[in-house]
């Protein structure tokens, strides 16, 4: 039976789907980016074939670590990927948003996956998820909870900070005036959301509005983009494997 | 001393200079030909890229022993230098120098001896590359003449005129500004009047009290023609690209445009054009392009990055990715047909000097970029958002999304900078370049 394999070396964590051939997700794994990345990936590939034994499945592989998997045919960037991926894992064209761990890209996506047009926010790290993970550790909160805290605060404080770094200490300066820590995540959220905002209107906007990347399983990012930009937001069943999936889907179409 | 001065300049020039500088041209023919083996992806460059080499260097080489020999005066790239050629004037260019110190990758530690003496890392990475030069001594040319005079023309940047007050201050000599007001749709003849009146009063007293002669219309109409002539072959040679597959591509239009900026006025700089004009029409004849394949066609939009100017070179020749032209070259091409023989020099030069792309409005360069893409045949266009170069980098956003939308163009911001390495990241523009070249349909395992 045909299938395919997509692998995203993202730099938090290493994502992999196995389809079939109409698009269909048979196997999926997620687990944390470790710093021997090569070895890693060799590990991950082995065990998926392991499974699937004696089938030749053709890989792609994307990501910031993409050209680290030598078992791969292929490498293509994660934005061809994330439109490829939503496209037919929502089965429509519109505008992605993508907030991953290190960067985070709008894509505008067209028939069949293709890309319209994009931008990234990879200069700075607080449109991303690592600015909202470095803050959930410093107030000691598990990163999957601050999203529900964010949204049951009525208050909502600002950060002036636009920085990562800086908002870490704006943030412990505001805990020793005594600011509540639901108002505070509130605030954070809302930093992350003006940023993503921004990147919106700058590219050639269709709507419907998409969500993929990990952080697109925080509650609170979805409820205020669609507040801030007034459009309902669509969401993928597993948003973190649409780049992964996308992949796949790549390596399926090159290899009828 | 003087007659000593010249001696030793016309010794060092012709019995030293020119054999030296024939024996590393000799050098650079042997280098080039390793770097362009069958693997590259680039056809082997036009043979006048080594003389490229020498040319600009014979400059410089001139330039260490002028003093005392001519007046030196430092110029902004779009000065009006024909005033001051016909006097005479031997002239260094501070931003040809420091795009130089780039493509040499020698700016990073001229930048921090001049962000160490207190410029801000946000003052544009010419002038920061320039001003360690100067305060340290140190440059690829070997040594730059000091100048007697200094002349700015506010028609690239409004930063020239802080880059050569200071200059004024630290060298103690007389600075010339010429203010050309922006043109916002045509140029208007109270426009032309100003820019004469300012360079028949405040140009022309100071330049020739330096000069010690008086200008004459002869040599000036002879160093006009010269420019035209040398202005008018560099565009025919730009408009040959609009050949598929290009005979060139921007990374070479980069290196080969040095002489029309520091060195037109001069008759061997009509030459030099003159014969790659013949090469670059021999390749278009036997359909021989840059590329060894010619999958896509892109503008550039802005100045080069040119510490990254051989790798960017490659890595969109690896994946047929041509860039026949930008605005920046052709920028010095466009105004040779304003350049009138038969009218008032001094008219003439004003009218050109108000007519650089950048003292235009940012829809005059959105419709010059449109009729580039229609006429060169082009798949799309990289817009290099230049940390540096405001004047140029501004509007580009608009002019992207309007590209997109309006004309259905794809169009990329690609941030970086012209000198300062500190402003360009490496996997992120990797990233963007791909993922750009993914979303014109060439991709690569």
């Amino acid at each position: 039976m045909v299938k395919a394999m997509g692998i995203d070396v993202g730099s938090t964590t290493v994502k992999v789907v196995v389809i079939d051939k109409n698009k269909k997700i048979l196997f999926k794994h997620i687990e944390n980016t470790k710093p021997r990345i090569k070895e890693q990936v060799k590990e991950v590939i082995g065990k998926v074939k392991e499974r699937f034994k004696g089938e030749d499945i053709p890989i792609i592989s994307t990501g910031y670590g993409r050209k680290l998997v030598e078992e791969a045919k292929k490498s293509m960037t994660e934005i061809t990927c994330h439109a490829k991926g939503i496209y037919y894992a929502l089965n429509t064209t519109g505008t992605l948003i993508d907030i991953g761990g290190q960067d985070s890209k709008v894509i505008v996506v067209e028939k069949y996956g293709r890309v319209l047009d994009f931008t990234m926010n990879d200069k700075c790290s607080a449109g991303t998820g690592r600015f909202l993970e470095n803050t959930a550790a410093r107030m000691d909160i598990p990163v999957e909870k601050i999203g529900e805290i964010a949204l049951k605060s009525e208050k909502e404080v600002k950060i002036s900070s636009t920085c990562t770094v800086f908002a870490e200490s704006e943030i412990i300066s505001l805990l020793a005036y005594g600011e509540e820590i639901g108002s505070i995540l509130k605030g954070l959220h809302r930093g992350l959301i003006t940023r993503i905002v921004g990147m919106i209107n700058s590219v050639a906007f269709t709507p419907p509005l998409m969500l993929s990347g990990g952080v697109a399983k925080n509650r609170a990012i979805k409820e205020m983009l669609e507040e801030e930009t007034g459009y309902s937001i669509k969401m993928p069943e597993h948003p973190q494997l649409i780049g992964a999936y996308g992949a796949a889907i790549i390596s399926l179409e090159q290899n009828i | 001393m003087n007659v000593l001065k010249k001696l030793k300049y016309a010794l060092m020039t012709n019995l030293i200079g020119k054999p030296y500088l024939r024996i590393e041209r000799k050098k650079s023919e042997k280098k080039i030909a390793k770097l362009f083996n069958p693997d590259s992806p680039l056809n082997p460059p036009l043979k006048i890229t080594a003389y490229t080499k020498e040319f600009v260097s014979s400059h410089y080489f001139k330039g260490r022993y002028i003093e005392g020999v001519k007046p030196v005066a430092w110029v902004t790239s779009g000065a009006p230098i024909e005033i001051l050629k016909a006097l005479g004037f031997f002239l260094i260019y501070p931003e040809n120098h420091a795009a130089l110190c780039g493509a040499r990758k020698v700016q990073m530690d001229l930048i921090k001896t001049a962000e160490k003496e207190g410029l801000s890392n946000n003052v544009c990475s010419y002038v920061r590359t320039d001003i360690g030069s100067l305060l340290s001594g140190r440059t690829p040319a070997g040594k730059l003449p000091k100048p007697d005079l200094l002349l700015a023309c506010s028609n690239i940047c409004q930063t020239v005129l802080h880059w050569y007050r200071m200059l004024e201050k630290h060298l103690n000599i007389p600075l010339v500004i010429i203010d050309t007001p922006f043109v916002y749709n045509e140029i208007e003849p109270h426009q032309v009047e100003y820019v004469k009146k300012q360079l028949l009063h405040s140009l022309l007293p100071v330049a020739e009290k330096i000069a010690k002669k008086s200008l004459k219309e002869k040599e000036l109409k002879k160093v006009i023609k010269f420019s035209k002539d040398a202005t008018e072959l560099w565009l025919e040679i730009l408009n040959l690209c609009k050949e598929k597959p290009s005979p060139l591509t921007v990374f070479d239009q980069f290196v080969f445009m040095a002489p029309i900026v520091e060195m037109r006025g001069d008759r061997e700089t009509v030459d030099y054009y003159n014969e790659m004009y013949k090469e670059v029409k021999s390749k278009v004849n036997t359909r021989k392009g840059a590329l060894k394949r010619e999958r896509r066609r892109l503008l550039w939009d802005n100045l080069p990055i040119w510490f990254k100017m051989r790798e960017l070179a490659v890595k969109m020749a690896e994946r047929g990715i041509s860039i026949p032209i930008s605005t920046y070259t052709y920028a010095w091409g466009e105004l040779a047909p304003l350049m009138d023989l038969k009218k008032d020099e001094f008219e003439v030069i004003a009218k050109v000097y108000l007519s650089p792309i950048l003292n235009r409005g940012t829809g005059h360069k959105l419709n010059t970029m449109v009729k580039m893409v229609k006429e060169f045949k082009l798949d799309g266009v990289i817009l290099h958002s230049d940390r540096s170069c405001k004047p140029y980098s501004m509007g580009q956003m608009d002019q992207r999304n309007r590209l997109i939308e309006e004309f259905k163009i794809p169009a990329m911001l690609l941030e970086a900078d012209q000198n300062d390495e500190n402003a360009y990241s490496e996997e992120q523009i990797a990233i963007r370049i791909e993922s750009f070249f993914e979303m014109l349909g060439v991709s690569y395992g």
